[in-house]
């Protein structure tokens, strides 16, 4: 088969075009760190997430810590993140290394948080697990970016990052006032 | 002699196809519209922002499934029959199409059920407002899963077609090389056997039962799983006749001929090959799959890349060849030589220039880590306006003027209009796609009615928002025009009287480097089929079989209404 010398100079740059895309890439992951969402997050009956009772902490999602490290469960269900939407913001500390736990009720969703590189999907039966830290404090966007249903476009809520110290701070002072709400409540009574 | 004399059978099944094809590409474009200026903001008037998902849906199958599969199969059945030189086996070729056609009519009457309030039909509600990827567990009515395995089969039944008319071309010419357009069409349609096993298995053996009841939970990780496995080849699929074009009768309407053939097949069966293999890319950010299988379908990706960049030599030189035929001199200026207002050239040369800009979006896509910037953003449409919207949808509306008049015996009229179209075409994607590759960047999500959120703003990386919204609309409404404009032409060219001479034909000429030259080995569609089923045995073995290992329905989701 005759080639032509002009498509076989263009034939060694496109491989050596390819082989370099892929190099970019392994170096990305293996030396940067880029790590992908695989499968350590394991699985979970979407069913039992609905009802509340899988018998872990996405029963309560929240921000806890777990062997020293903050880790953020979070539900995502038609059309709203427990927590994440509305009044109830993901608050997590600057400069710390936060895992983010997410699972579905019911149908597909995304969980992304915007200009970061937490992007994963979210899907009933199994368990997304990104590790992340902010450097940078302030007010992040958070979206679903994957249709949900009829009222998709309204499923987006925000990541609250606050200076380390402070975070500990509020962290107390919200365990400290809703110490304080039961010690009312059980007052009234 | 003029194509539809020769093959008068042949000819009609193509205007069907042909026909129907145009129908889904103008329905199909006003939901583009109506999309464009809503998600926008510039006019949410036609649909409550509930319904835009209709729509959204309606503009994906029509166009991503209907408009392609039909105008691939009229373009296969006019490229196998001129190349073989006998009429298309008809009542196969029928079949399909009616086949096709009956699936067509039931996906689209479930999803306009939708926009009519869901009535409950057999115990369903009609509505089908899951988007073109159908992901369970947002469940549609079961019409819809069965319209689209009927318009699956179809395809499938068309394929059949052009075999058996090469197997009676064998037998009467044993022994000869299989004739380039042939080969081509052959070669593809193979990969769509082995791509679409996939969504046939996710919509048939889950999908369908599962809405009508008869079994409560599938698999949401699976079925996506199933359906990826085909939603990357069905780009190809869609890509493959759009090179055929391009490798054929693009150098011709030049005024030269094909560089290589040689080539030509090299470059189909290499798609053969990878077009498959490679579905994990669009599951990057799934969980619940190894990153390891994420990286052996990065790496095949990117070799997928090989087959593009041949291309991209071989049409350029193709191209020249016919320009200095034409008498063209200097390093660039030989571009000025060639026919820009002949309507089909200038068409297929300004998608297949676009199709270069979206290959390079599409290898940030393919970027298993950078990925993670642009997944699910608006980027990703932006991307694939270029590949399905303009490479395959611009060669498509190009070569149709200079096809149908071959189908028809009828000059094409209004060339005024034609013209002019693929440029509009061509500036309109140019405005919209660019928008949306930068709102992407900045992280505003596709499909969206309304990409505006309570609780935070986003910020343009690369000029702003409110610019970006701007073109995208503009941009959407100018392909709206190019659209309308296009359909004009056919329509006014449809429905004219057959008088005077054509100034085109169906002969190809012979390529400068012909098929004597290539490996007899390239037409073993055998070997490379075996191959093609090896390396997807490798990719998807080992993850389809730790998904399944638990139960094929577990972890089981219900359906859930949208």
């Amino acid at each position: 088969m005759q080639v032509h010398r002009f498509e076989k100079v263009w034939l060694g740059a496109a491989i050596l075009l390819i082989v370099g895309f892929i190099a970019t890439i392994a170096y990305g992951s293996v030396g940067v760190g880029v790590g992908m969402v695989g499968d350590s997050g394991g699985q979970i009956s979407a069913e039992a997430v609905q009802n509340g009772n899988t018998g872990t902490q996405f029963d309560d999602p929240g921000v806890v810590k777990e062997d020293g490290q903050y880790v953020v469960y979070v539900v995502a269900r038609q059309f709203q993140f427990s927590p994440g939407t509305g009044d109830t913001p993901i608050r997590v500390p600057a400069g710390e290394n936060v895992t983010f736990r997410v699972t579905s009720a019911d149908v597909v969703h995304g969980f992304s948080v915007v200009e970061t590189n937490i992007n994963t999907m979210v899907i009933p039966g199994q368990v997304s697990e990104v590790s992340a830290r902010f450097n940078e404090p302030g007010t992040y966007g958070l979206i679903c970016h994957e249709y949900c249903g009829a009222a998709h476009h309204t499923m987006g809520g925000s990541v609250e990052v606050v200076p380390p110290e402070e975070y500990d701070m509020q962290q107390e002072n919200i365990d400290q006032s809703a110490d304080d709400a039961q010690a009312q409540e059980e007052a009234d009574q | 002699m003029v194509f539809v004399d020769s093959y008068p059978k042949t000819s009609k099944l193509v205007r069907s196809e042909f026909l129907v094809s145009f129908i889904a590409l103008g329905i199909g474009a006003l939901f583009g519209v109506i999309q464009a200026l809503h998600r926008t903001g510039v006019f949410r008037g036609f649909v409550s922002s509930a319904d835009y998902y209709t729509i959204l849906t309606g503009h994906g199958v029509l166009l991503a499934l209907v408009f392609t599969t039909f105008f691939i199969a009229g373009l296969f059945a006019w490229a196998v029959t001129n190349s073989l030189e006998r009429e298309l086996p008809q009542r196969i070729a029928w079949s399909a199409f009616w086949l096709m056609l009956t699936g067509t009519v039931l996906a689209a009457v479930s999803i306009i059920g939708g926009i009519v309030g869901s009535p409950s039909i057999l115990g369903h509600d009609l509505e089908a407002d899951v988007l073109f990827t159908f992901y369970a567990p947002m469940k549609a009515h079961p019409a819809f899963y069965i319209g689209a395995a009927l318009i699956i089969v179809g395809s499938w039944i068309a394929g059949l077609a052009y075999f058996k008319s090469l197997w009676e071309w064998r037998s009467e010419n044993p022994g000869e090389r299989i004739p380039l357009q042939t080969f081509m069409v052959l070669t593809t349609m193979l990969m769509w056997y082995i791509s679409t096993i996939g969504v046939a298995v996710e919509v048939v053996a889950f999908l369908i039962p599962w809405s009508l009841g008869l079994i409560q939970n599938v698999d949401p990780l699976l079925t996506r799983t199933l359906f990826w496995y085909f939603g990357h080849p069905v780009v190809y699929f869609w890509l493959m006749p759009a090179y055929l074009v391009w490798y054929t009768i693009l150098p011709k309407l030049a005024g030269g001929r094909l560089f290589s053939d040689p080539l030509a097949r090299v470059v189909f069966v290499a798609f053969l090959l990878l077009s498959t293999p490679v579905g994990f890319h669009h599951q990057y950010t799934d969980p619940g799959i190894p990153s390891g299988y994420k990286f052996i379908a990065m790496t095949n990706t990117m070799f997928l890349l090989l087959p593009s960049l041949l291309t991209a030599f071989t049409v350029v030189a193709s191209v020249e060849h016919g320009a200095r035929q034409r008498g063209a001199k200097g390093y660039l200026s030989w571009l000025r030589d060639l026919p820009w207002d002949k309507p089909a050239f200038a068409g297929c040369m300004l998608a297949g220039l676009m199709f270069a800009a979206g290959g390079f979006s599409g290898m940030i896509n393919a970027g298993m880590n950078i990925n993670y910037l642009i997944h699910n953003t608006i980027w990703v449409p932006g991307h694939f306006h270029l590949t399905v919207g303009t490479a395959f949808a611009l060669t498509a509306m190009a070569i149709s003027y200079w096809l149908v008049p071959q189908i028809t015996g009828k000059k094409l009229r209004q060339r005024g209009l034609a013209v002019f179209q693929p440029y509009v075409w061509f500036v309109g994607m140019a405005v919209m796609s660019n928008a949306m590759h930068r709102a992407g960047l900045a992280g505003i999500p596709r499909r969206t009615a309304e990409p505006t959120y309570d609780e935070f703003a986003f910020e343009g990386v690369a000029g702003t928002v409110g610019e970006m919204r701007l073109q995208i609309a503009i941009g959407g409404f100018l392909l709206f025009v190019g659209a309308a404009m296009f359909l004009i032409v056919m329509a006014d060219t449809l429905l004219a009287r057959r008088g005077g001479t054509l100034s085109v034909n169906s002969n190809i000429p012979e390529p400068l480097s012909g098929p004597d030259h290539s490996p007899r080995i390239l037409d073993n569609y055998k070997l490379w089929t075996a191959i093609a089923l090896l390396l997807i045995v490798i990719a998807y073995g080992p993850p389809l079989a730790s998904m399944v290992a638990d139960g094929l329905f577990a972890p089981g989701s219900p359906p859930i209404p949208v």
